[in-house]
């Protein structure tokens, strides 16, 4: 089969691979119709996670089609079109069996601090992803679902990761009604978390970046406040001044490891890989929200230690917040939002990738060229 | 400033815009304003329905010693088995697994081992049909269809100035060992000509 392979940082190319097999008896293999890049596939992509080796294929977004279905399989059957969450989980362990998908302690023996991702290095259990035309798929009875007849293939694609995670991002704030919502990133990620605060009753929503497009974007698609970063001195004292110097009841970091507005966060963190990631953003939720406040962290950080300025947080008294969405949780609720019309996730969508050239896409998302907020990648698999 | 921000006093000076109003400009505003209506709430969901009919899951064949977190109890029943470790990063690898994921030096030396990782297989690459070649594996060949000038200049980026480092990072060990095979072969040339 064809798929994509990392060669090194920066360097991805597609090859043909051994097709994937049944390893488990509740294994499935589907082949993969639409696949995305995820924003945290660069950090990946820049050699920033620990482990991540050399002929893996990536990708933790993806739909399908079931190819094959292990003996103990008994909710899917060859035929049939699935959505597959980003998250490997059993369903059994002590963390699934409270709803805690995204921290399994059964499917990644590599690491106890996370669960099992598709496609995200061995520090996250060593799955190979759906950035390829065939996926091996653990679990097939827990963590896949048929997609609804009258839902996009595009909207299911973004039911994976990107959209119930901003939905989970606004919920980790624990928004009230007339709460002032800030959200640094407006990626595909911070897009949804920005419409998702609307949806739990925040007064007002401002979003953050210094991508004027993708700042557009939030004004249209997320009927968000917006500013540019870049065009001041010091973003927090401007929140400060644009809440009244209260600062914000809630700020979302959807950004994560590879934030832009310090360049000595960015060539330590993203450059040189001294830090789990550039901890900007991260910073600048701490400083903005307003004293006894809640910061929401969805944005992805590697696991090594990161340069947060915790005392402030501590002493502002602050409530943080963060995990890696269980996204199996949020689909009834955001499959009624999509059907009432409230939400429209592949609106956010701006290319499609053949498989073939998934170095462009790469590059382009990478480097933020040609107005991307989201590319997908379309399977070349008949 | 006329009036005693925020803050100073006990009351936010600036009401919030009617929630009719929020209702009629924004398609579902405040459907989850019930804590309740929210999946993720409260975190933790004792008994949710999983899909799985088993309490502990078969366990998945291991056709090799698998490493794992010494913070587990064993390997756990199912893994991934996309790329097993090989040669010296394989072996800087199996080392890092010695420490627990609460040690720098687990990840310090598993970042160090993609390091080694990628070279091995560069090297690995020059001896087949296909070898490794940083500029169609970057993308970079996209750039002018992809508007890189347009895309980068003419608003406020924040990223551009840190950019320059990548083509350094990316391509500079290629120029490297570059400069260092046309020197080694140089030298051997000129030993195999009795020259000093």
């Amino acid at each position: 089969m064809r798929a994509m392979v990392y060669r090194g940082p920066y360097k991805i190319r597609v090859e043909e691979k051994d097709m994937p097999r049944i390893e488990h008896p509740n294994d499935a293999i589907v082949r993969v119709t639409t696949g995305a890049i995820c924003g945290s596939d660069l950090h990946l992509y820049h050699g920033m996670m620990p482990d991540t080796r050399v002929g893996m294929t990536f990708g933790h977004e993806f739909v399908g089609v079931v190819h094959e279905v292990g003996p103990s399989v008994q909710n899917l059957a060859v035929g049939d079109r699935v959505m597959v969450p980003f998250n490997v989980y059993c369903g059994s362990c002590w963390f699934c069996s409270r709803g805690l998908f995204s921290n399994c302690h059964n499917v990644n023996p590599n690491a106890t601090a996370v669960g099992g991702i598709y496609g995200y290095s061995h520090t996250c259990g060593g799955y190979d992803g759906g950035q390829a035309e065939f996926v091996r798929v653990p679990f097939a009875d827990v963590g896949p679902t048929k997609i609804p007849d009258w839902m996009d293939e595009e909207d299911a694609v973004l039911l994976t990761d990107a959209l119930p995670t901003g939905y989970f991002g606004a919920q980790l704030g624990d928004i009230v009604e007339g709460d002032t919502v800030v959200v640094f990133g407006a990626g595909p990620v911070g897009l949804f978390a920005a419409k998702s605060a609307w949806l739990m009753g925040a007064g007002r929503v401002i979003v953050i970046d210094h991508l004027e497009y993708r700042l557009d974007k939030a004004g249209s698609f997320a009927h968000a406040e917006t500013y540019n970063f870049a065009e001041y001195d010091d973003i927090v004292v401007h929140l400060k001044k644009a809440t009244d110097y209260l600062g914000a009841d809630v700020v979302i970091d959807a950004v994560g490891a590879e934030a832009d507005g310090n360049f000595l966060q960015q060539v330590t963190g993203t450059k040189l890989k001294l830090q789990g990631g550039s901890a900007v953003a991260l910073n600048w939720a701490i400083d903005s929200v307003r004293k006894g406040g809640t910061v929401s962290v969805v944005g992805a950080y590697g696991p090594i230690f990161s340069a947060v300025k915790f005392g402030d947080a501590v002493n502002k008294g602050l409530t943080l917040r963060m995990n890696q969405c269980p996204v199996k949780r949020q689909w009834p609720r955001l499959f009624e939002h999509i059907r009432n019309g409230y939400l429209k996730p592949s609106d956010i969508v701006t290319h499609r990738i053949p498989l073939e050239h998934i170095e462009e896409g790469y590059h382009m998302f990478s480097a933020k060229l040609d107005g991307c907020i989201k590319p997908l990648i379309v399977s070349s698999a008949s | 400033m006329t009036e005693t921000p925020t803050p100073y006093v006990a009351e936010k000076r600036t009401p919030m815009e009617l929630a009719e109003t929020l209702r009629a400009r924004i398609p579902g505003w405040g459907v989850d304003l019930d804590p309740a209506d929210r999946p993720s709430f409260p975190r933790e969901q004792p008994g949710i329905q999983t899909g799985a009919h088993w309490d502990f899951p078969e366990r998945q064949p291991e056709s090799r010693p698998r490493e794992k977190s010494i913070e587990h109890a064993f390997v756990t029943p199912v893994f991934g088995t996309s790329t097993p470790p090989a040669g010296v990063s394989g072996a800087i690898r199996k080392y890092a697994y010695k420490y627990s994921e609460g040690r720098a030096a687990h990840w310090l030396l598993l970042i160090a081992a993609d390091r080694v990782n990628a070279w091995e297989h560069h090297l690995r690459s020059l001896a087949t049909l296909r070898p490794d070649n940083p500029v169609t594996e970057t993308g970079v060949l996209s750039e002018p269809a992809r508007h890189g000038l347009r895309s980068r200049f003419g608003s406020k980026r924040a990223d551009v100035n840190h950019q320059w480092i990548d083509p350094i990072l990316v391509g500079g060990p290629w120029v490297l060992a570059g400069l260092g095979a046309v020197t080694a072969v140089r030298a051997l040339a000129r030993r195999a000509s009795g020259r000093k």
